[in-house]
């Protein structure tokens, strides 16, 4: 184990649904001792995504070993990218974005992380989806 | 004892083959559940599902998926480390156990 503990998931989506049912297949697949949070919807109600709900999500789910996000289109990866830009420069460099499947990704991240493995694992862990 | 450095360990790597008697083979769950307990070990964890290989780090959650072994395939283990014979002995009882899934 990393002596900073488990690296954290975050999900975000612009469905509340998907976010809480992929946040669903972590908590059944990989477990609870994982740092995990979801955020999905606007302010409104509606599709989208908010990045002060993204921002909550980053602290709900802090690890000091840092946490990883899995997005799923478009404007969840602008705001999350948004939202890593205004947290406090001292937990800025420990967030990082995944290039991955939301879905598949947060297990993937999750199953990594839950080794103990650094951040940068974790992230390629899940990216490495994307490869053939 | 041989004056090799400390962490230098046999070069034969500890072998086992187990039937994948588990309902769905390694699907998702399952394979979550090796690949947590292969990274728990500092060997190198590797299955196959022929003894000629080609071998997959069992440590990686996306690779372990990718075999697709299902339900009546053998799996092939090639560990090689400090903690090999602890390794071995878990992941093949992880497999006997059917992952430890109350369907499974």
């Amino acid at each position: 184990m990393a002596p900073d503990g488990m690296v954290g998931i975050v999900i975000v989506s612009h469905s509340p649904k998907v976010a809480e049912g992929a946040a669903d297949m972590v908590r059944q697949m990989v477990g609870d001792a994982v740092p995990l949070a979801w955020t999905g919807g606007d302010p409104g109600g509606g599709l989208g995504t908010d990045i002060a709900r993204i921002i909550a999500a980053i602290d709900a789910a802090w690890s000091e070993a840092g946490v990883a996000i899995l997005v799923d289109l478009g404007g969840a990866e602008t705001n999350s990218e948004m939202a890593v830009e205004m947290i406090e420069e001292s937990r800025r460099g420990r967030v990082v974005i995944c290039n991955a499947p939301v879905v598949e990704g947060a297990v993937i991240a999750a199953t990594e992380a839950s080794g103990g493995s650094s951040l940068e694992a974790v992230k390629s862990a899940a990216e490495e989806l994307y490869v053939q | 004892m041989s004056n090799e450095s400390v962490g230098s360990h046999a070069a034969d790597p500890r072998t086992a083959e187990v039937p994948l008697i588990n309902k769905v083979g390694l699907h998702a769950r399952p394979s979550v559940k090796l690949t947590q307990l292969a990274k728990s070990f500092a060997s190198s964890v590797e299955l196959a599902l022929d003894p000629a290989g080609p071998w997959t780090d069992a440590k990686s959650p996306v690779k372990v998926m990718r075999v697709k072994a299902p339900r009546g395939a053998t799996l092939y283990f090639r560990i090689s480390g400090p903690d090999a014979d602890a390794a071995l002995t878990a992941m093949v009882g992880l497999v006997e156990r059917r992952f430890d899934e109350a369907d499974g």
